[in-house]
């Protein structure tokens, strides 16, 4: 019988030759991840067990990005007990400081996820990783706690679902119109315990960036996995970076799959996800009438180059409107190295922008940008819960980079065929 | 062990921002949290929930983030189980892991009411509405998973049987 690439790739992190979904399976982990948010209970947990040592420190990855730099006495003191642990335990892959990164932006950069691997994150956009061919998925600080102990957890063998994008792409579209498109068809649990598995000659297209920003998604369709299998593209973002051995996997031809969807991107606008869903988008020509106090461009979902190169193409000798705060977040030190480097900075800034540090910030309503009751953003992240960036009476509205730009230059949201030529 | 409580209902695709908004993740304190469980969801929730209480969901609840905050914040404010027509998976597993009770049922989630009295047989997962008499048979849980329980969490289950 055939397998998917995510059952194959389970399997090999097992003793057994096959896995079948529904099983339950204890699998090796190559990389376990936490934040500030979800180390500090991590490590709680780990000391409660009593272990002294890591059983592989150099498969813990801790990075400070969520309430850094720290925005308060608690999340200072949070972050400080997480550096002290790192600093005990010779965490060569802690960053702190000036090497934070949004995380799900920065492993991939650093080389520290791999086509193959299987990753658990405490947050659950650790699926990110899928988009280079890795089973990657989010899970709580017990189970990181767990892998911190045994370098194991416990997997149940998910079902794959298989989407096809063909077609060529409408123009201002990209990965994250893709993605939001898919979760408004299957809907916030469409994808519920199994694994998404992404393909076609219009995701064949895209680059890593774009493709990182689907495979965010999966989540948001309630969603294990999102996985893209590792092509030509992969292979040369990864390699330069790779700095362990890893595998490629490919689904067999008689795989089988619980679900199979196949959309023409030539239907597909730049879409808007409106509050309080990721599933409620609708295409740009259908938003109406909706002002707007604060776009944020940034996070795990759009705060790589490529996004920034995309906002800042759209701001290039213009103006954001007056009454809308428009937020930059360069998603790693070296997202905004090159953004300086490429002039995307001043163009940020000419048009008013703020720039930010690279932090989650806004993006779950943490610091740098949080909303009033009653006032709207439209941003790049993913998530528009109920008090997600603020008051609980504010509302999210998502958008790719292209929307968020011109919109933050109309003060409502807008096409970017309405401010470019 | 027997559950036994009064129910609180909330919708479909209850979200972690809902259950413990993020904007009080910077401390992992449960006294802390459970001041704030569910309050994007109804602001009165903290100051109404008693020892013992059951909250009664539509689909897909404990949506969005791994934060493990959620089900801290729900156990610490005294909730006994939640039963739901379906759970987000990194909610589910983080329940069984930190052993908060939880269970599966269409027909319970659909017909139990606010303020119903509820018992459930946690070993068989039955479920039955003392105020209607009803009873319902939650889905089944895999035998690794009730053994998670057994132990009382899966760090539990690991320093007794020397790994997962």
């Amino acid at each position: 019988m055939g397998m998917t690439i995510a059952e194959k790739i389970l399997a090999a992190h097992t003793d057994a030759h096959e896995v079948m979904p529904g099983d339950i399976v204890k699998v090796n982990v190559d990389v376990a991840l936490a934040n500030d948010i979800t180390a500090p209970l991590a490590i709680k947990a780990f000391k409660a067990g009593g272990q002294a040592k890591l059983a592989d420190p150099d498969r813990v990855v801790f990075v400070l990005d969520h309430f850094t730099p720290n925005k308060d006495i608690a999340s200072a003191n949070q972050c400080k007990m997480v550096r002290d642990f790192a600093h005990n335990h010779e965490l060569k892959n802690f960053f702190d400081g000036g090497d934070v990164g949004v995380e799900h932006a920065l492993l991939p950069e650093k080389g520290l996820v791999l086509p193959g691997d299987l990753v658990i994150g405490a947050d659950s956009h650790t699926c990110t990783y899928g988009a280079l061919g890795a089973f990657a998925t989010g899970v709580g600080s017990t189970d990181l706690a767990a892998a911190m102990m045994t370098a194991q957890a416990w997997m149940k063998v998910p079902e794959s679902m298989k989407f096809v994008f063909k077609g060529e792409l409408l123009p201002w579209v990209g990965g994250k119109d893709l993605i939001l498109y898919l979760i408004g068809d299957i809907g916030v649990d469409g994808g519920l315990y199994r694994v998404l598995e992404i393909e076609g000659p219009a995701v064949t297209s895209l680059d890593l960036s774009n493709r990182l920003t689907m495979s965010n998604m999966a989540i948001e369709a309630g969603a294990k996995a999102g996985i893209i299998k590792a092509d030509d593209k992969t292979m040369a973002y990864v390699k330069p970076r790779a700095k362990r051995p890893y595998t490629v996997f490919e689904s067999d031809a008689d795989a089988r799959y619980a679900a199979f969807r196949e959309y023409d991107c030539a239907n597909i606008e730049p879409q808007v996800a409106f509050p309080h869903l990721p599933a409620n988008t609708r295409p740009i020509s259908e938003v109406g009438e909706v002002r707007i106090d604060q776009v944020v461009i940034g996070s795990c979902t759009n705060g790589r180059i490529e996004d920034l190169r995309v906002s800042a193409g759209i701001l290039k000798g213009q103006k954001i409107d007056k009454r809308v705060r428009c937020v930059v977040l360069p998603a790693t030190p070296e997202v905004f190295l090159q953004a300086e480097e490429e002039g995307l900075i001043r163009i940020f800034l000419q048009a008013g922008a703020i720039i930010g540090p690279p932090s989650c910030g806004p993006c779950l309503g943490g610091h740098l940008g949080i909303l009033a009751k009653g006032e709207k953003a439209l941003a790049t992240t993913n998530r528009n819960f109920v008090g997600r960036m603020g008051d609980p009476g504010s509302e999210v509205y998502l958008s790719g980079p292209a929307v968020a730009a011109a919109s933050a230059v109309t003060g409502r949201i807008s096409s970017p065929s309405e401010v470019t030529e | 062990m027997n559950i036994r409580g009064r129910v609180f209902r909330f919708g479909d695709d209850i979200d972690t921002d809902a259950i413990i908004p993020a904007r009080y993740l910077n401390t992992s304190d449960p006294e802390e949290l459970k001041k704030h469980c569910m309050e994007d969801a109804d602001p009165a929730f903290p100051s109404k929930v008693s020892r013992g209480d059951i909250i009664v969901a539509g689909k897909n609840f404990g949506c969005g983030s791994s934060r493990e905050h959620a089900p801290i914040a729900i156990k610490a404010s005294g909730v006994s189980c939640v039963i739901a027509s379906s759970f987000a998976r990194i909610f589910f597993r983080n329940s069984f892991n930190m052993g908060l009770p939880i269970f599966e049922s269409d027909e319970a989630s659909a017909e139990i009411k606010e303020g119903d009295i509820v018992e459930v047989e946690a070993s068989t997962g039955l479920i039955t509405d003392i105020s209607t008499g009803k009873q319902y048979r939650s889905r089944p849980i895999p035998q690794f998973m009730q053994e998670l329980i057994a132990d009382g969490g899966l760090m539990e289950h690991i320093l007794k049987r020397g790994g997962i």
